[in-house]
């Protein structure tokens, strides 16, 4: 047994940390999220520039990382910045690339030349078996055709990586050329529809489902290490404002029924760190699968549980865009959305 | 027992019905239904077409221009209102300063406020909160200097709702410092031109207006403009906060958000079904309308019982508790129910084909964030629990 982080990984996870409070500052993040492309694109390349990409892949695939626990220590930090970057899409789609060969674009996403994003969801819900969109050949090019729906980090992506369904099953395929509409996110950040009509594309892959399901399950262990930072700043400012707060002529944490809910924000948390190390253990293994759905499962319940009960505890404060802590409890609240709600991960469950 | 209404209940139900259909606006049913935000003016021209039916004032005696409804007609009426998506009558003036000053102004503040008050010339706020003031309200820290005929009133009051549309405010100033903090509280109106006062809008995180600080910096009001007397405004204070809380549970707003996340769950589909399929979901769903239901019948039970004259005790605080909790837990399965689609922001600049929900569910994910508030203000939730256990252990 050995919880500790690798020293590569600890000196990432500090420097991302150190990064992210000098250059990401509250006012920073929050002067970027009304406009398009809804995150920054200089602070992208220094994120870039820090390995943060590379980290995503294994060295044989190009990289120098790319196991569950690099995948962890970053999102962990990007959810303690409460960080806007579209990482999410990045992360899926260079390890999806790298599954598929595609060195040359492995080597421009890790470089920082070129930003893309991952297309696999359509309207009607959170499952591959679900896909309409098709690709078909005509003569040596690929044409789309279909609808994706909520792809992250689309506003200003360099190209979208489309999930279509092809003779040999679900293929990976990569356009410039689509048509997007893009916008911001309730909780910072830009996504955006991918309307595919006769869409040229290339061909990565013409049957990557299992490339495709992998790069989801990392994208969804990335979104509960990320909810465990968010959730343990939130639950850090929760403490010290009710330290801070006066009302009766003493501090509202003297008053022990808002400290027993504190305290089972805490245990709450402890629990969701302990199945996000669980899930990451278990990345590379063919239970990844199971072990993911059951920590997004978990995330998701707690992520509302302690973005609720955050804002309540606050009081009026906690209801105010000034506030660092109700973006905080905002964005906490959008990841049981995000790549599968609870109830999907139940249903995986029982059906595997 | 007898769960059912009376005939002349059911007839006046049946009236509340054919107003609606006759005088809300489409339009203006259409922003409630869709969760945007309301203008002045909607609000205005709906107390306006109220008022015209004498169905404005609903707390107010008959003789004071008030429809003299029961608390089961005011329910049954804030009911249908809830389920037309009619907007709610803002209640500052109506709900709060009339019933004060009926009880505790004198006949020149009854003659002269409460029918500009249903005309609709004033627009009042309630200044009640300060930033160190809140569930301690007694706190309160904004003084009142009597200097001569006028009182000089300095301090800050905040989480002023709708204060941008009003042209008054009624304040609880402190105008002594002597004895215990409630003793020396005052019910002041203060005209919002008057100089030295500021209003500062406050951004909620739903990216809304409708709260906002107020700063008063010498500000001189006539003392003629005392409500009761000097020191005995915590009296007033209280008497707002227990007495006068119509629609405390909110069930008519609850059974119209159920009816929403049905109607919703029937048209999006989730895993190649649609939601209301969904076994999980759907047991969710029924939950919260179990719960519903109970709280229906026990809000009848307070309300039948204030009909026959009781004042409402504790089941207010219990009715204003599990009230909140139940439309928080709607709207919690609204956005729920919208998986991955709940995040575009704001939705209701998005053009039609970026959106792929009903268009009456794009606002719900911010006004899921939004009624966070209602287990904060009106008394928090934990202070509505301290009320009912000091009650319960009392020894
Ligand atoms: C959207 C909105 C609109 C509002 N509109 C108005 C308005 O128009 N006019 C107006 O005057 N006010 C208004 N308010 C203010 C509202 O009444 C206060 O927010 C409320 O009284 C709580 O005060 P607070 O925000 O200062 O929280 P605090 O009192 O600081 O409370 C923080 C937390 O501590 C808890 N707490 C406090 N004391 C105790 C205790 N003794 N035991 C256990 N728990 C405790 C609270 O429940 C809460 O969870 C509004 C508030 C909001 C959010």
């Amino acid at each position: 047994m050995d919880f500790k982080l690798t020293e590569d990984r600890q000196m990432l996870s500090d420097t991302l940390r150190r990064y992210l409070a000098d250059q990401y500052t509250f006012d920073f993040r929050n002067s970027v999220i009304d406009t398009a492309p809804y995150h920054s694109t200089e602070k992208w390349a220094e994120l870039a520039g820090l390995g943060l990409i590379g980290a995503f892949v294994t060295e044989e695939k190009g990289g120098f990382g790319g196991a569950g626990f690099d995948l962890t220590c970053v999102f962990e930090e990007v959810g303690r910045g409460l960080c806007v970057e579209p990482l999410l899409g990045a992360m899926m789609s260079v390890r999806a690339t790298a599954e598929c060969g595609a060195e040359d674009l492995v080597e421009a996403q890790i470089g920082g030349a070129q930003r893309l994003v991952l297309a696999v969801f359509e309207p009607e819900g959170e499952a591959l078996d679900l896909i309409r969109t098709t690709a078909t050949k005509s003569g040596d090019a690929w044409v789309l055709n279909g609808r994706k729906s909520v792809v992250y980090g689309l506003p200003g992506a360099d190209g979208v990586l489309v999930a279509a369904k092809t003779d040999a099953g679900l293929g990976l395929f990569l356009t410039k050329d689509a048509e997007t509409l893009d916008y911001a996110m309730i909780d910072g950040g830009g996504a955006g529809e991918v309307i595919l009509d006769n869409t040229t594309a290339t061909c990565l892959s013409e049957d990557a489902t299992a490339i495709i399901e992998a790069a989801l399950d990392a994208g969804r262990l990335a979104l509960c290490a990320e909810a465990v930072g968010v959730m343990q700043v939130l639950t850090d400012m929760t403490v010290d404002y009710l330290k801070q707060r006066k009302q009766f002529g003493r501090p509202i944490a003297s008053f022990q029924a808002l400290q027993h809910r504190t305290v089972d924000m805490a245990i709450e948390i402890e629990q969701c760190r302990a199945i996000t190390i669980l899930a990451a253990s278990k990345l590379e293994t063919a239970e990844a699968g199971k072990y993911v759905a059951m920590a997004k499962n978990l995330i998701g319940r707690t992520a509302n549980l302690i973005a609720e009960e955050a804002i309540q505890l606050h009081g009026g404060i906690g209801m105010t865009w000034e506030y660092p802590g109700s973006h905080y409890a905002k964005r906490l609240s959008m990841i049981d959305h995000q790549l599968g709600d609870r109830y999907a991960q139940l249903y995986r469950l029982m059906a595997a | 027992m007898e769960l059912r209404f009376t005939p002349e209940e059911e007839a006046f139900r049946a009236d509340v019905k054919a107003f609606l259909a006759d005088n809300l606006s489409a339009e203006v049913a259409r922003k409630g239904r869709n969760s945007e935000g309301l203008t002045k003016q909607d609000m205005e021209d709906w107390h306006a077409a109220l008022n015209a039916r004498g169905w404005l004032a609903v707390t107010w005696p008959k003789e004071h221009g008030g429809p003299g409804w029961t608390a089961v007609e005011r329910h049954i009426f804030e009911e249908e209102c809830a389920l037309a998506y009619a907007p709610r009558i803002v209640p500052f003036g109506l709900n709060m300063l009339g019933p004060v000053l009926l009880k505790f102004g004198n006949d020149a503040q009854r003659s002269e406020i409460l029918p500009r008050i249903l005309d609709g010339s004033d627009w009042w706020c309630q200044g009640y909160s300060e930033p160190g003031a809140g569930s301690d309200l007694a706190s309160l820290k904004t003084r009142a200097v009597r200097d001569g005929d006028e009182y000089v009133i300095n301090g800050q009051k905040t989480w002023t709702t709708l204060g941008q549309h009003a042209n008054k405010i009624f304040c609880l100033v402190r105008t002594s410092t002597e004895g215990k903090p409630q003793e020396g509280i005052s019910f002041v109106l203060v005209d919002m031109d008057t100089p030295g006062v500021e209003l500062r809008p406050i951004k909620l995180l739903d990216g809304g207006h409708e709260v906002n600080e107020v700063f008063f910096t010498d500000v001189r009001v006539p003392v003629s403009n005392l409500v009761g007397e000097e020191n005995k405004g915590w009296t007033i204070a209280k008497y707002l906060l227990t007495h006068e809380r119509t629609n405390i549970a909110g069930v008519g707003t609850s059974t119209r958000d159920l009816e929403k996340l049905k109607s919703l769950s029937q048209q999006l589909v989730r895993g190649g079904r649609p939601l209301s399929q969904d076994p999980l979901f759907a047991a969710e769903m029924l939950e919260v309308e179990i719960d519903l239901e109970a709280m229906r019948v026990m809000n009848l039970a307070m309300l039948s019982a204030a009909k026959e004259g009781a004042a409402p005790g504790l089941q207010s605080s219990m009715l204003k508790i599990k009230g909140t909790v139940i439309r928080q837990r709607i709207q919690s399965l609204i956005k729920t129910a919208l998986g991955a689609a709940a995040t575009p922001f704001p939705a209701h600049e998005l053009p039609d084909n970026a959106r792929s929900v009903p268009e009456d569910a794009a606002g719900a994910t911010a006004a899921y964030f939004n009624n966070r508030k209602l287990s904060i203000f009106g008394g928090s939730n934990e202070i509505q629990r301290n009320i009912i256990a000091k009650d319960m252990f009392r020894s």
